[in-house]
């Protein structure tokens, strides 16, 4: 039961990073290796607001989200819009955002160890323990799952619902279509890539209220986001959570029953699994 | 063979020699730098083998490294030395024709992020097998010298050259580079294209690892987090593509600045070398697509050179 | 009555709930032209793809000289001997014309390499007039150059069977004419080729028999004179409120 529901609550900040990944790849096309670094960005920030301007990280995340909106998008129409112009292919333009990306990261990383230093980081915010069905969980854990699941339900029913977001679906399913009924895909895409890039700072702050980060931890979160993504499959909200929740449940079993030291060889293992037997994801129809 | 073979033949003879003496012309430093730059050589040419032509970006070298190094580290007292280099490119081909199977049947992305984590993976279960047995890391005590690495390297290096020539001629090479350019028009040419691109991916998996086993020597004492750490992958990564996967001898055109630049950087600024990954790896998307070989492919159509 | 080439059985093919192709069964002679018909949606990509392996079929069987293709992949299909070009031309970009026919030659139904290989590429490149392009890169070739080079790297590996996916789509009247002569000129030299086609002056040109399609059924099957005044194929191209 312990296990389920730290599982559970870590789950849902997962799905929370790796929807922000999702609507990057599945809108924008953008394979998006620096998003890990967002995310230490993103924690980095209400990290310093906590610790130097005594700013509740809740409230921090009405000046994070906008400001990595409005970064992630400066990042994709000056970085990678030129790129989705060269690219003669979409293998081309993977190839292409691949190793952009990845060049972004390390020269965050770079940035990032340069700008506050190597170490660890982390801060008390409600560490105080919660009673729940007679264990106890920490209070930033229950504060930042249900966080996450505000936010990504809101941004489910925007996605869902609205004119802007049927825009989105649409781009994500065909964009050559889509730009034929008058979407128009550049704006489309850059929305995405930004928004995506706001949801993952936002859960970087949510992380950083219970882990203790550092510069270069980003690529492990990226990883796990990437597999929940694979797991879940592109551009399905509802296999991402339900994979988010599946990788917190399996990280928190490993780490309590078998070795802490074990945690993304278990989340590899899951990924491994659903490669050989579901490579179109949880809820994918296999192809052919 | 024709003219121009004879003539590269001849050529790569000249430089595989001079490449060989520098511990007899070669200062200490030299050679350490020289068997650093071999190192990368080896790996980056052989990357380049598969990578080059299928655009699968392999972030597996790591991974393939320490396993080799992990071999000799557990061999070294009861083998023969010469014995663990092919031993541990046996085992490095076996885990690459694994993985390759799990994973090249897949788009590009899945291959990244999956040889991204494999080194993280094993690196984590190796030291957790070391924590159940109690060991932590280990001692490789040899009488080898840095110049028989120096030079085993160089052999490899020229095995590696050899393969890469033959491959280049062959059905295989040529099928990598059809699939390269369009899967769906290889399978409906007649190519086995799950079963060559594993078959590729062999090559740096043993390259790899046989040169980790080679270099353990030099490292003396072998713990996970050193034998498996991530970055190799990406300087291999950087410095392939950097001098350009077109030609055979691009990789090499690569790995001589960059070390020496490496070199340079972490000996007066070691916290910026992540920085300077970063930007070698945005000046070749967005500057240097082609790496060297595409600049100098570009300045002889443009100097009226046959192609 | 010639020996039968190409076995299409019982065919059928979904999507999820949308049935593409319902059970479909046609022959296809030696030497001769089938044209494969029917109005856009009609199922006959589907039945081309399956026909090359880029699909299995859900039920039915397809048979090339006594060999089962249902199911199987498609770089097995292309060596019993199925050759195809895409509806939208695919060459390989970075490779120069005659590697782009190399490639057809090296890997096909019968399979040739080195001197041999660069020689039958060769030969079809001069055959298919090719050879004043010969040094230039893909990039740069006119639209029916690039679609000859696809049709070459097709026929490079000598299959028993070629599959054309509108070949002639998207040609100017002058190209029409010089392609219409070129696939007369193939089915001359005994080749089988199943021709998907939309022109009408090629199909009743070229096609010794065809099947037409509509809705995934087949509605038709004969010569193109009797096909294309068959009531059901009229209405089946202009629609039932128009007949």
């Amino acid at each position: 039961m312990f296990i389920l529901i730290t599982g559970l609550l870590l789950g849902g900040t997962y799905a929370l990073i790796a929807l922000g990944l999702n609507l990057q790849y599945g809108v924008a096309r953008i394979m998006n290796l620096a998003n890990g670094e967002m995310l230490v960005a993103g924690g980095f920030a209400a990290f310093w607001l906590y610790t130097a301007g005594q700013v509740n990280p809740v409230a921090a995340l009405i000046v994070i989200a906008p400001v990595a909106f409005v970064a992630n998008w400066l990042i994709y129409r000056f970085m990678l819009q030129p790129l989705v112009k060269r690219a003669k292919s979409r293998g081309a333009l993977e190839v292409d955002s691949i190793l952009a990306t990845f060049g972004m990261s390390f020269a965050f990383v770079g940035i990032m160890t340069w700008a506050f230093g190597g170490g660890y980081f982390n801060y008390a915010f409600l560490a105080q323990p919660l009673e729940m069905f007679g264990s106890s969980y920490a209070q930033n854990r229950v504060v930042a799952f249900v966080l996450a699941v505000v936010i990504g339900g809101a941004l489910w029913l925007w996605l869902t619902y609205s004119r802007v977001g049927l825009n989105l679906r649409a781009v994500a399913v065909n964009p050559a279509s889509a730009s034929l009924v008058g979407v128009d895909v550049r704006r489309a895409s850059a929305l995405a890539f930004a928004l995506g890039g706001a949801v993952t700072a936002t859960g970087g702050a949510l992380v950083s209220m219970f882990f203790t980060l550092d510069a270069s931890v980003g690529v492990l979160f990226t990883m796990k986001a990437l597999i929940i993504i694979i797991m879940g499959g592109v551009g399905d909200v509802r296999g991402t959570i339900v994979a988010a929740v599946i990788l917190g449940i399996a990280e928190t079993a490993v780490a309590r029953l078998v070795d802490p030291g074990l945690t993304l060889a278990a989340a590899y293992l899951l990924f491994l699994l659903v490669l050989l037997f579901k490579p179109a994801g949880l809820f994918g129809k296999a192809r052919g | 063979m024709s003219g121009t073979d004879w003539r590269n033949l001849a050529i790569s003879a000249a430089l595989l020699g001079l490449a060989a003496l520098l511990p007899v012309y070669g200062s200490p430093y030299w050679l350490t730098m020289g068997t650093t730059m071999a190192m990368f050589v080896v790996l980056a040419t052989s990357w380049a083998l598969f990578s080059g032509p299928t655009h699968y970006i392999s972030l597996a070298t790591a991974a393939f490294f320490g396993i080799g190094t992990f071999v000799t580290g557990l061999g070294f007292q009861s083998l023969p030395f010469w014995v663990l280099p092919p031993l541990a490119a046996v085992i490095g081909a076996v885990l690459a024709a694994l993985v390759g199977l799990v994973t090249l049947r897949l788009s590009g992305v899945y291959f990244v992020i999956f040889t991204l984590g494999l080194a993280e993976m094993v690196r984590q279960v190796v030291t957790w097998v070391q924590n159940q047995t109690g060991h932590r890391g280990m001692y490789v005590l040899t009488s080898i010298t840095e110049r028989e690495i120096y030079w085993m390297l160089v052999a490899l290096g020229a095995l590696v050259f050899l393969a890469g020539w033959l491959i280049g001629r062959s059905r295989l090479g040529f099928a990598l580079r059809i699939i390269g350019n369009d899967e769906t028009v290889a399978k409906h040419a007649g190519i086995d294209t799950a079963l060559a691109k594993v078959a590729l991916f062999m090559v740096p998996g043993a390259v790899a690892a046989a040169t980790g086993a080679i270099l353990a020597p030099r490292y003396i004492y072998i713990e996970p987090s050193t034998a498996f750490a991530p970055l190799l992958s990406f300087q291999v990564v950087i410095m392939a593509l950097l001098g350009g996967t077109g030609r055979l001898w691009g990789p090499v055109a690569g790995v001589i600045p960059f070390s020496l630049l490496w070199e340079a950087i972490t000996r007066q600024a070691p916290n910026q070398t992540l920085l300077l990954l970063g930007i070698a790896f945005l000046v070749i998307v967005y500057l240097l697509p082609g790496g060297f070989v595409g600049l100098w492919e570009r300045f002889r159509r443009r100097f009226g050179g046959r192609t | 009555m010639s020996r039968t080439v190409l076995q299409v059985r019982n065919v059928t093919k979904r999507f999820g709930g949308l049935v593409a192709v319902n059970d479909v069964s046609f022959d296809v002679t030696e030497h001769s032209v089938m044209g494969l018909i029917g109005p856009n949606g009609s199922g006959k990509s589907t039945m081309i793809n399956m026909i090359s392996g880029s699909f299995a079929p859900t039920a039915g069987s397809i048979r090339l000289e006594g060999h089962e293709l249902a199911g199987k992949p498609a770089h097995k299909v292309a060596r019993l001997g199925v050759g195809r070009t895409f509806q939208l031309v695919r060459l390989l970009p970075e490779l120069s014309v005659l590697d782009n026919v190399i490639a057809g030659a090296a890997f096909g139904h019968r399979r040739r390499w080195g001197a041999e290989a660069r020689a039958h590429a060769l030969t079809l490149i001069d055959r298919l007039g090719l050879t004043a392009v010969m040094g230039m890169p893909v990039s740069a070739l006119t639209y029916i150059d690039t679609k000859r080079v696809e049709l070459a790297r097709a026929l490079a590996g000598d299959p028993e069977v070629l599959l054309l996916d509108e070949w002639l789509a998207g040609l100017n009247p002058t190209e029409l004419g010089t392609g219409i002569a070129l696939i007369r000129s193939l089915r001359d030299e005994g080749r089988t080729i199943i021709l998907v086609e939309h022109v009408m002056d090629a199909i009743r040109s070229l096609c010794d028999r065809c099947v037409v399609m509509s809705s995934g059924t087949r509605i038709a099957e004969g010569t193109p004179a009797e096909v294309l005044s068959d009531p059901e194929v009229i209405r089946a191209y202009l629609g039932d409120d128009d007949a």
